[in-house]
């Protein structure tokens, strides 16, 4: 299997989640006489191509055919292979949610389902290639394990963990080629227990996916006007580390970030873990404020939904006076 | 096929109407799926008591044929069926469609009575058959195959024609597909809704061996199922909705209804001169 150390955090971070998923499975493809990846029509986007050099009977690919590759997943799985699906985040969610629904939920078949490109990754193509729904969708749907990795390195330690998983699980992948790196060597990941980043007294901030290190950076700045944060990293939605997130209930103020809708995201679940309990901080909810922005860069789409490291900043800022 | 062995399983066709009568009375008011059930006996008995490698000592074992009901408000029929060949016992039969049972209103993944999918949204049925038979190749297993009894209103679903290229993409000669063409959907003639004719041109155009029969002859069922190529494998068995009793037959509102006292009679009588 491939080390956690600098470099390949390095090299991961500069072919985005998509390639880092690619190598992953490369991986486990020469170490599991089980393992396939389904994939529709998304076998060069999903890094794949070193996979299917090495191990060409373990893609399979069906074409742009997303409805049927669940049901190929799942006929697979039941037949007792390690099988992992590919495609845009949205199509994986979104378009073929009756499927999943029936073949990972009703049926448990334990499908490890990757959602490329979510969040604004691929904003330029418009809003049919956002994904700022999937996190809601899939924690609705009963038994499935929600992932949703801080940088390339934890998509690697993800698909590893996913690979040993006996329930279904969903992966979303956010970001683009170049993501900041939040993990630059080894650490202990474990499916479900969230990931303290740094330690603060005023603010407690629950973050996912590409915010991790959006937040972190919001922190640093923080730290220097003398408010002081603890950042974790929730890398998973569901089942959700209630434990931890509960630890942080006293303190200021609450904040969850996520590269989604603010309705039904990782905001909506730590509300949930939090609404029993007597004395608690306030909650502050950053995310994409429930609507569909016209296609743009990345970068834009960011900037636009406030979801820059200065953007947290200043609404904690204002939340705490 | 011996003519004494087709006349068995004409009598247990009839058996298995009447045990359809029986579910649902058990289900009492919600009523069964009647039309889609009767219109499916022959195939049901033929696979499951002739065709299929399938008894209850096989259900575990990797050397049986697998089957899937993709249009699943059929399945009355393979319990039905399932009681024939001694998976399900008469006594069980009675729980169909009360609570904790294990015979849903549609099959309901379930290893010990051998259901292998669960299924009752259309159009799903096949794409599991090809990643089951896709496994199934994986592990060197080239005896079992997979069997799909889809229905004819079902194929409006594009999924299963996703699915159906796969197939053919991936040379899936272990999968047969049967497709239960008894021409009524909910809402009335499949032609009139959303045409399918011609469904022999487009299961080939598709890649696939066709074959068109009787599907209410049990033998030409038997022969068409046992059938193999070096292709996917359609069957088109041509049926009638509600087949059996006269007042359900080509009529589509016995799709999904419950009987009336008097009609649960009358459907006795009829079964009753059915050679029972």
């Amino acid at each position: 299997m491939m080390e956690f150390n600098s470099r390949n955090a390095r090299t991961w971070s500069m072919l985005g989640a998509c390639g880092a998923f690619g190598l992953a499975a490369a991986d486990l493809a020469d170490n599991d006489d089980d393992f396939a990846v389904v994939t529709a029509d998304l076998c060069f986007f999903s890094g794949l191509e070193r996979m299917r050099e090495k191990h060409p009977e373990k893609l399979y690919n069906v074409g742009i055919a997303e409805q049927n590759m669940i049901g190929v997943a799942g006929g697979m799985v039941k037949e007792g292979m390690n099988v992992f699906a590919t495609t845009y985040a949205s199509f994986a969610t979104t378009r073929v949610l009756d499927q999943v629904k029936v073949t990972m939920g009703y049926m448990k078949l334990p499908v490890k389902l990757i959602g490329l490109t979510s969040g604004y990754s691929v904003g330029i193509l418009g809003a049919t290639h956002m994904s700022v729904e999937d996190i809601a969708i899939m924690r609705s749907i009963p038994d499935m394990v929600v992932l949703s990795p801080a940088d390339c390195t934890e998509t690697v330690k993800c698909v590893y963990a996913a690979a040993q998983c006996e329930k279904p699980v969903y992966i979303r992948l956010t970001g683009t080629q170049r993501t900041p790196i939040v993990y630059s060597g080894d650490y202990d990941f474990c499916i479900g227990k969230a990931i303290s980043l740094r330690e603060g007294e005023d603010v407690a901030v629950f973050a996912t996916g590409t915010m991790v290190s959006e937040s972190v950076k919001a922190a640093k700045k923080l730290e220097e006007e003398g408010i002081s944060c603890t950042v974790v990293d929730v890398h998973t939605i569901k089942p959700l580390d209630v434990e931890t997130i509960r630890k942080y209930a006293d303190c200021k103020l609450i904040v969850t970030v996520e590269e989604h809708n603010v309705i039904g995201g990782l905001g909506s679940a730590v509300a949930e873990a939090l609404c029993g309990m007597r004395e608690r901080a306030p909650q502050l909810m950053i995310g994409i404020e429930d609507f569909y922005p016209h296609a743009g860069s990345y970068e834009h789409l960011m900037k636009i939904s406030g979801l820059t490291a200065e953007d947290i900043a200043a609404r904690i800022r204002i939340s705490l006076r | 096929m011996e003519q004494k062995r087709i006349e068995e399983l004409n009598h247990m066709c009839a058996e298995m109407r009447r045990d359809v009568l029986r579910m649902a009375k058990a289900a009492g008011n919600s009523g069964a799926h009647f039309g889609g059930t009767l219109s499916m006996i022959e195939i049901a008995a033929a696979l499951y008591a002739e065709v299929m490698n399938i008894s209850k000592e096989l259900l575990h074992s990797e050397e049986r044929d697998r089957f899937i009901l993709s249009k699943g408000h059929g399945v009355p029929a393979v319990y039905a069926a399932m009681k024939q060949v001694g998976i399900l016992s008469e006594e069980e039969l009675d729980t169909f469609k009360k609570d904790e049972t294990r015979l849903y209103g549609h099959p309901c993944m379930d290893a010990e009575i051998g259901i292998e999918y669960s299924t009752g949204s259309l159009g799903q049925g096949l794409s599991l058959a090809v990643g089951a038979a896709l496994g199934m190749r994986h592990k060197n297993n080239h005896t079992s195959r997979v069997f799909v009894v889809l229905g004819d209103g079902e194929c409006d679903e594009g999924s299963v024609w996703e699915a159906a290229m796969a197939a053919a993409q991936f040379s899936l000669n272990n999968v047969v597909a049967i497709v239960d063409r008894n021409h009524l959907q909910y809402d009335g003639d499949t032609e009139t809704i959303l045409k399918l004719e011609s469904l022999e041109e487009k299961w080939k155009s598709f890649g696939w061996d066709v074959r068109c029969i009787d599907g209410h002859d049990v033998a030409a069922c038997c022969a068409a199922f046992s059938g193999r190529t070096d292709r996917p494998l359609a069957v088109i068995a041509d049926t009638v909705k509600g087949k059996g009793i006269s007042f359900m037959e080509n009529d589509p509102s016995w799709h999904h209804k419950k009987m009336s006292s008097a009609q649960e009679l009358q459907a006795m009588e009829e079964m009753a001169h059915d050679g029972i």
